[in-house]
């Protein structure tokens, strides 16, 4: 089964102020523009959509599944994620009922990705204690896992009420479970947790300097060795990125400057100059875009999905579907076949339903 | 052996960088009497310079990290320069720690500074505490604010804490109190003990690996109790 490097988009779902034009996007444009963002990238050939969840102002993606949903009827290809689904205050048994229906729906084009969630007061409003953040996120998926994989599940742990001959329906799609990306900042105990169950990591590699995530990957690549899932080149691997590209890079820096200058996450601090040398952030023409992008892979090693971040800060949707185009016209096509060179053949591309059940195909033989 | 030293004096030249200076002299020259060593001193950008061996002497200008720390704040991360910075702080073995005095207590950039360490960076440490003001009124915000700051970060603090109103740069001892010169032997003395004779474990070296527990200990930590 060939399986491909994937490179995709994941949106955080924010609306902000245009800072160059002051106006607000409604709750309503905002979420009609991630869907026509998702659509368009399929368009442009991208091959994930990955959306944020969030449960507070100013955010919109409460509902991640309703949206996929809804972009899984309108697309053919796209693969659809999430950047993360939030494992410590979902219960993880509505989680697992939720992307099971999904993956019926979009034909097996789900995957997910776990985060912990970055806003205290989730926590509370959904019940759960901030202070058992890492056991919330062990223990539910612990019983994630086991949901998808084991028809009539017995359980018993700390957080949630016991199940005694629970069946989550549906049943995952020709039985193979979706795959499971966790994504953390900092935190160890995920990168171990990934390499436990032979899932993927993923390193948002936004605000951070790269030292930090070479750390974390080259613990879960090893880790993921030492449970016994193949060799440490092996791991499945995802990145983030963020990018803002025109042809030529001085209109690249002029036209993102005023977003940078005020952005909600990393606004009135650094300049872009300096938050570009210190960070993964690259604004310039497609070019410097595929240089900076080219040196990840040195940096983290053969990996298997790499996600941009493009629609926030209040960029306008014109300006996000013009990088689009640019993104998937004049970058993606150069990295696929840059990626494709000295890649060893032993190392896989991203996971899909298709390389999933063939593998479990290839394991449980039908009819054996 | 290394030494950091933090000084958040704001002009230049600065009476905290001086009194920081003369702790490191007063400290150094003991732990080199205590060791037969000598002492290398080390420049802010930390291209320090052996001299015969011995104490490594880093000093951190917290003036000429000011925007630094507060962009640490804005983006969650420090850059390469603060990293250097918190990397020294972190791996010494001792640190002397130097502010003015301001409405009452440390600078904010001072704060700022230990706010941006890791919470665990200075336990075990042995610190010394020292300050800077215009009048000696204001010398007991080294008990009522800096002691405790440090306390909390789990450091140990000598029980000498070092005051210099800019009178003392002038006078020597008093009938009632002993003078600058005094207080600073009295503190490095201190300081130098614990340095030379402390258990091991107050330095914390900065690995290149995570360490993490394996994950079927964290499993079982969760399993309920039978």
């Amino acid at each position: 089964m060939v399986t491909k490097v994937q490179f995709g988009i994941f949106s955080v779902g924010d609306v902000t102020t245009d800072p160059t034009t002051g106006r607000t996007p409604t709750e309503h444009e905002r979420i009609k523009a991630m869907v026509t963002i998702a659509l368009k990238a399929e368009e442009v050939g991208l091959d994930v959509f990955a959306t944020g969840e969030h449960h507070n102002p100013p955010f919109v993606p409460s509902s991640p599944t309703t949206m996929l949903g809804y972009i899984a009827a309108r697309t053919e290809r796209l693969q659809l994620s999430t950047a993360t689904t939030l494992i410590t205050t979902n219960d993880p048994v509505k989680i697992a009922e939720d992307f099971a229906m999904l993956q019926h729906l979009a034909d097996g084009r789900v995957d997910l990705m776990l985060g912990r969630g970055n806003t205290g007061p989730v926590y509370p409003w959904f019940g759960q204690d901030i202070r058992q953040g890492i056991p919330l996120a062990i223990e539910n998926y612990a019983l994630l896992h086991r949901l998808w994989r084991e028809d009539v599940v017995d359980w018993e742990g700390r957080f949630r009420t016991p199940l005694q001959g629970f069946t989550s329906t549906p049943r995952p799609l020709d039985g193979v479970a979706p795959f499971v990306w966790h994504g953390s900042i900092r935190s160890p105990e995920i990168a171990e947790q990934a390499a436990y169950y032979g899932d993927g990591f993923f390193a948002n590699n936004i605000f951070w300097p790269k030292e930090h995530f070479i750390r974390l990957i080259s613990l879960y690549r090893q880790r993921y060795a030492h449970y016994g899932h193949g060799t440490p080149e092996q791991a499945v691997v995802g990145l983030g990125g963020q990018v803002f590209i025109r042809k030529n890079s001085q209109d690249a820096i002029r036209e993102f400057r005023p977003y940078f200058d005020v952005a909600p996450v990393y606004g009135h601090g650094p300049s872009l100059e300096e938050f570009m040398a210190e960070t993964p952030l690259t604004v310039g023409s497609p070019q410097q875009v595929i240089d900076r992008t080219l040196e990840f892979r040195e940096y983290f090693g053969d990996y298997q999905r790499q996600l941009f971040l493009m629609d926030h800060a209040g960029l306008p949707l014109k300006t996000v579907l013009e990088q689009l185009d640019l993104l998937g016209e004049e970058v993606v096509p150069v990295l696929r076949a840059e990626f494709a060179k000295n890649r060893p053949a032993e190392v896989p591309g991203a996971p899909t339903h298709a390389s999933l059940l063939a593998a479990k195909n290839e394991a449980e033989p039908v009819g054996a | 052996m290394k030494l950091a030293v933090v000084t958040a004096g704001l002009t230049q030249p600065s009476s905290t960088r001086l009194l920081a200076d003369r702790l490191a002299e007063a400290v150094t020259h003991r732990t080199a009497t205590a060791t037969g060593t000598g002492t290398r001193t080390g420049t802010e950008n930390g291209t320090g310079t052996e001299t015969e061996s011995g104490t490594e002497v880093r000093v951190i200008e917290l003036r000429d990290l000011a925007v630094d720390i507060a962009n640490n704040f804005v983006t969650g991360f420090p850059n390469g320069r603060l990293r250097e910075a918190i990397a020294a702080v972190t791996e010494a073995d001792g640190l002397i720690a130097v502010t003015p005095i301001f409405s009452g207590s440390y600078s904010g950039l001072f704060k700022s500074f230990f706010d941006v360490l890791d919470n665990t960076a200075l336990t075990g440490k042995p610190v010394l505490i020292a300050a800077t003001g215009g009048t000696a009124r204001h010398s007991l915000a080294l008990e009522h604010a800096l002691r405790p700051l440090f306390a909390y970060l789990r450091a140990v603090v000598v029980p000498t804490a070092v005051y210099a109103a800019s009178e003392d740069w002038g006078c020597g001892q008093d009938a009632f109190t002993d003078g600058l010169g005094e207080r600073i032997g009295r503190a490095a003395d201190e300081l130098a003990g614990l340095l030379t004779h402390r258990a091991p474990g107050a330095r914390r070296d900065e690995g290149d690996e995570e360490q993490v527990v394996p994950f079927e200990q964290q499993l079982a930590a969760l399993r309920p109790v039978e």
